[in-house]
């Protein structure tokens, strides 16, 4: 279940080292950001960011705009960029949901309505417990699952038949087991649902936990990742994200990440893309940006060009098989 | 105290003059937004925190909770002036504060509103100054099922006194779920209601409801009268501020119920309108003068901002305590608070007092000079209403529809604010009530949600809503709300058969 | 309220528009009933379904339909109180049909456009302001409207052609 290439964290420099000089088109208004996903969520987060580096440093004449279209589980804003073709000022951030919302709903988009312009980064998701339980290591937490027979356990997760409930799912199948999946509106709700201990894991992105695991009220089984998180300075008294076990280690034989990328309408000129790819080259150049990273332990790896476009069909197909295995694709009608 | 020397080293911290301008600037800011119907403060947040990257964070959370307090304020202007809920959790204010309009008493209504909004406020800060680090892990006893008795309190306390045809209510309140419930199922991720529309997937959103039913619905039944419907008799009065504020001292057990009512609200967190609801229908069923609910009665205005407000400002504590946003706003700080390189949580308190202290002072600071700018202008707003209707009728349908499109960026929703203007008119005329609607398009989805959770948590098993004190002492005064007017009538002839009996 | 007294033919009966709107909720609940029960509107083994409460939700909103339409229709040839008369009705969609014309407008050619037509149209014609008056009333919202969105606060609203010559 390989989904992503592991890439060293420096791949960001050289990127920016790399970026070449301005593209000949530039964009004459200013450039609608969509965003797939409401206010105050990671999506909206990474995508109001840019805005203020971008404005910060001058790294466009014309300013970033965001805007939420959040409806159907992001499927407003995927057919808003769908619907229009050709425009050379709306570029949109996307989720898991880019693959999700149309399998599970079977509302008409996919990526491929779209034009791929680069992947920003990859977003975590790791294995949380109370840290007052006794579940040290994912095997022994899996066990105990195992051991009390399916419907006893509650995982909390983000939303219906996306990642969370696709991991969830997953784990499920390698274990022989079920746990009762509860899903709730944001990830901060489900971080907080689990310290307040109405359900008993999460598969929580790090920066949605990171506050409850500093201050000793969760811990951190693994990452879901194929290789560790290479951020190796203190982010509790003991750990750093380094310092995380991956769920293959443990045992779990499972490995998710998030594309956190951008894609474009169908339908415009390579100049426009890669204007748009030089733009992030840049953001991601900065400091303000290595600091986020680091604070959400995200897995930097960067791709444009064809590349991109491979990791993203493979992506697809990735999640159309795991999401054909939970039974979660839309009925046909 | 150590929480007076901290809260004094807040103020030496908020008080320089940059920051005083950027508080201000993000209350008058603030204000805009909160008038203008649509660009909610969650919006009005998200907008401008980029601007803020170049700022110390404390600066930056200084101008972006004054935005906040701003919308705050200025959420009741337009509810008052025009039966147009500028905020969400204006809605409430405008069962009694437009009738209060009408009659010539806006004045008194935008005072009261406002005067109670920073009460709420200042009641909220206390708290949070004093009490923040003993009700911080209150959040955490709520679980799905805690929530849901919440919502049910909401409701219950809310149509519990309901007048006219009760099938028009249940109608009224039913449409209003049903509307709530298209769109995609956040349990099952299934779509509902949309039929192959894909316009339809994101729903009816609340706002777009109410800009119509209220607003354009309220155009039409004027329009009725004729063109020569002019104004409502305002006259502009300085002395209105003093005078409102001469009534609003016997007001006082409504304002301290409301300060409960919303600060409990914000803390679980509930969110601002919901608080709004329950104050009022808690205040009408409360007061002496419960039966003229709704037709001017400035108590009525008093409780659903006091509570607003109360709700609006607590709903920040579980944001910096916890990390989870207390309402739509709080969300876009907290992304706000990372972006800036601080996590909120726990240890924020430890970590960064500059920046938690200053933000608690510049929450004191914030409201009063909210208050100040927003009084200033009661005179003003209230002879916006001397503007002859010909000219403010185009004006209001102008405002309504830029405020329908920013909602969610759609063309749709203004087609839909039409639509919605026709049935308010209709219904308004056929005495089908339209707050339950409101009511339960607000709040259908979310009780929906957490119904079921808590129904996949248990099982199916409905003893989850007694499983514990908490849930079970909230679902069972959502209960006693329900029935309250059974009850003190049969506590009314209880009575009187103990009086008449030994006699 | 509606006058009592008013002639019954210039206008319509409160109890007719009543059984029309009965009609109307009645349908509505029809289909949100329909399509929940298509959904699945059962209690499964883990709570309800995605259709449950919007079943019954469409189940009750029929039921009150189909009462009102019962209440309504007992009172059909007593009760004579108007909705609305004729002339009423006139001045409602005095505002209603260049409101509609309006929100045309704004998917045609833009919002700015055409809150700067219907003001100045509406003040000048329905309000009988000057020509001059009218138009610099129409000017100053839709131009603020402008500044404070497009500008200001960057929140990008429905525009047309004349915008777009002017490169936004």
């Amino acid at each position: 279940m390989r989904i992503q290439r592991s890439v060293i964290a420096s791949a960001a420099l050289l990127a920016v080292a790399l970026a070449g000089p301005a593209a000949a088109w530039e964009p004459t208004k200013s450039v609608e950001f969509i965003i797939p996903a409401g206010t105050g969520g990671g999506a909206d987060q990474m995508a109001r960011f840019t805005q203020g580096v971008v404005a910060k440093h001058n790294l466009m004449k014309q300013s970033v705009v965001p805007i939420n279209k959040s409806g159907g589980a992001g499927a407003e804003g995927f057919l808003d960029v769908k619907a229009s073709k050709g425009d050379n000022h709306k570029i949109i951030i996307t989720l898991s949901n880019l693959f999700t919302t149309p399998l599970a709903t079977g509302v008409p988009f996919n990526w491929k309505d779209l034009t791929p312009v680069a992947m920003l980064a990859l977003d975590n998701f790791v294995l949380w417990v109370p840290a007052d339980t006794p579940f040290m290591s994912p095997k022994d937490y899996l066990e105990a699952v195992k051991k009390a027979g399916p419907n006893k356990f509650k995982m909390g997760g983000t939303g219906s038949k996306q990642e969370d409930q696709i991991i969830t799912v997953a784990i499920e199948k390698a274990y022989g087991t079920k746990f009762i999946y509860v899903p709730f509106k944001g990830g901060g709700e489900v971080a907080t649902q689990l310290v307040g201990k109405h359900v008993d894991s999460t598969v929580n992105n790090p920066i949605e936990a990171v506050a409850h695991w500093r201050s000793g009220k969760l811990r951190a089984l693994c990452v879901f990742d194929g290789n560790r998180m290479p951020y190796k300075d203190k982010v509790t008294a003991t750990m750093a994200w380094n310092d995380i076990p991956t769920c293959k280690e443990g045992g779990i034989p499972m490995e998710y990440t998030m594309l956190r990328g951008i894609f474009m309408p169908s339908g415009v000129s390579p100049d426009v893309v890669t204007f748009y790819v030089d733009l992030f080259k840049k953001v991601r150049g900065t400091a303000e940006w290595t600091k986020l990273m680091q604070d959400g332990a995200f897995n930097q790896t960067f791709m444009s060009g064809k590349e991109y476009v491979d990791w993203v069909a493979r992506a697809e197909n990735i999640h159309r098989e795991l999401m054909r295995d939970a039974g979660f694709l839309a009925v046909k009608k | 105290m150590e929480e007076i020397n901290a809260l004094f080293h807040g103020f030496t911290v908020a008080l320089t003059p940059f920051n005083l301008m950027l508080m201000f600037v993000g209350i008058i800011l603030g204000v805009i937004i909160g008038v203008l119907p649509g660009l909610g403060g969650a919006n009005g947040v998200a907008i401008l925190l980029p601007l803020t990257f170049s700022m110390p964070p404390t600066s930056a959370i200084i101008m972006l909770s004054c935005i906040y307090w701003g919308a705050l304020f200025g959420g009741a202007i337009t509810s008052i002036l025009f039966n147009i809920p500028g905020e969400p959790w204006s809605v409430a204010t405008t069962f009694d504060g437009y009738p209060m309009a009408q009659q010539g008493r806006a004045g008194e209504a935008l005072t009261g509103a406002f005067t109670s909004s920073f009460v709420g406020a200042l009641v909220a800060v206390l708290m949070f100054t004093f009490l923040a680090p003993l009700i911080a892990n209150f959040a955490l006893q709520f679980g799905p099922p805690e929530f849901f008795a919440v919502y049910l309190l909401t409701f219950c306390s809310f149509v519990g006194t309901g007048k006219g045809n009760p099938f028009k209510i249940v109608a009224s309140m039913m449409l209003g779920f049903a509307m709530a419930a298209v769109g995609i199922d956040i349990v099952t991720g299934q779509l509902r209601l949309t039929f192959g529309f894909t316009e339809l997937l994101s729903g009816f959103h609340f706002l777009v409801a109410v800009i119509g039913l209220f607003g354009i619905g309220e155009i039409l039944l004027s329009m009725e009268e004729g063109l020569s419907f002019s104004g409502h008799g305002a006259r502009i009065n300085p002395t209105i501020v003093l005078q409102t504020w001469a009534k609003l001292p016997r007001y006082w057990a409504t304002s301290i119920r409301s300060c409960l009512i919303g600060c409990w609200m914000g803390i679980i967190p509930g969110g601002a309108t919901p608080a709004s609801f329950m104050s009022y229908g808690v205040a009408r069923q409360m007061s002496r003068e419960g039966a003229k609910f709704g037709t001017g009665q400035l108590e009525g205005v008093v409780a659903p901002e006091t509570a607003a407000h109360a709700a609006g400002t607590s709903a920040l504590l579980p944001m910096i305590t916890l990390g989870i946003p207390g309402s739509p706003t709080a969300a876009v700080l907290l992304g706000g608070l990372m972006i800036w390189g601080l996590q909120p949580g726990p240890l924020l308190f430890v970590e960064q007092k500059d920046f938690v202290w200053g933000l608690i002072a510049s929450m004191y600071l914030g409201n009063i000079a909210g208050l100040i700018v927003v009084l200033t202008m009661v005179p003003l707003f209230a002879a916006i209403l001397r503007v002859p209707f010909p000219i403010i009728a185009p004006v209001i349908v102008v405002i309504c529809a830029i405020g329908a499109y920013t909602v969610k960026n759609n063309m749709l929703d203004v087609w839909m604010m039409v639509v919605f203007g026709v049935v308010g008119y209709a219904f308004r005329k056929l005495d089908y009530p339209l707050a339950p609607m409101v009511l339960a398009l607000v709040l259908g989805d979310s009780a929906e949600s957490s119904f079921r959770q808590s129904m996949l948590i248990a099982q199916g098993d409905l003893r989850v809503f007694f499983s514990n004190w908490l849930v079970g002492s909230l679902t069972g005064l959502a209960l006693v709300a329900l029935f309250w007017p059974l009850l003190s009538a049969g506590i009314t002839r209880l009575r009187a058969a103990l009086a008449a009996g030994p006699g | 309220m509606a006058d009592n007294h008013g002639s019954a033919r210039a206008s319509a009966r409160t109890v007719v528009i009543d059984l029309v709107v009965a009609v109307l909720v009645f349908a509505l609940g029809a289909i949100v009933g329909y399509d929940s029960y298509r959904l699945g509107a059962s209690w499964g083994s883990d709570g309800p379904q995605a259709g449950y409460f919007p079943f019954y939700i469409g189940l009750l909103i029929c039921i009150c339909g189909a009462v009102v339409f019962v209440q309504s229709f007992v009172r059909l040839g007593t009760d004579r109180k108007v909705f609305v008369t004729a002339g009423q009705f006139k001045q409602v969609l005095v505002i209603l049909l260049p409101s509609a014309v309006y929100v045309f407008g704004v998917w045609l050619i833009g919002i700015y456009v055409s809150s700067l037509l219907f003001i100045t149209l509406f003040m000048s014609f329905a309000g009988h302001y000057g020509w001059l008056r009218s138009a610099a009333v129409g000017l100053a919202v839709s131009l603020s409207a402008f500044v404070m969105f497009e500008l200001w606060f960057k929140i990008p609203l429905p525009k047309g052609p004349v915008e777009r010559l002017l490169g936004f």
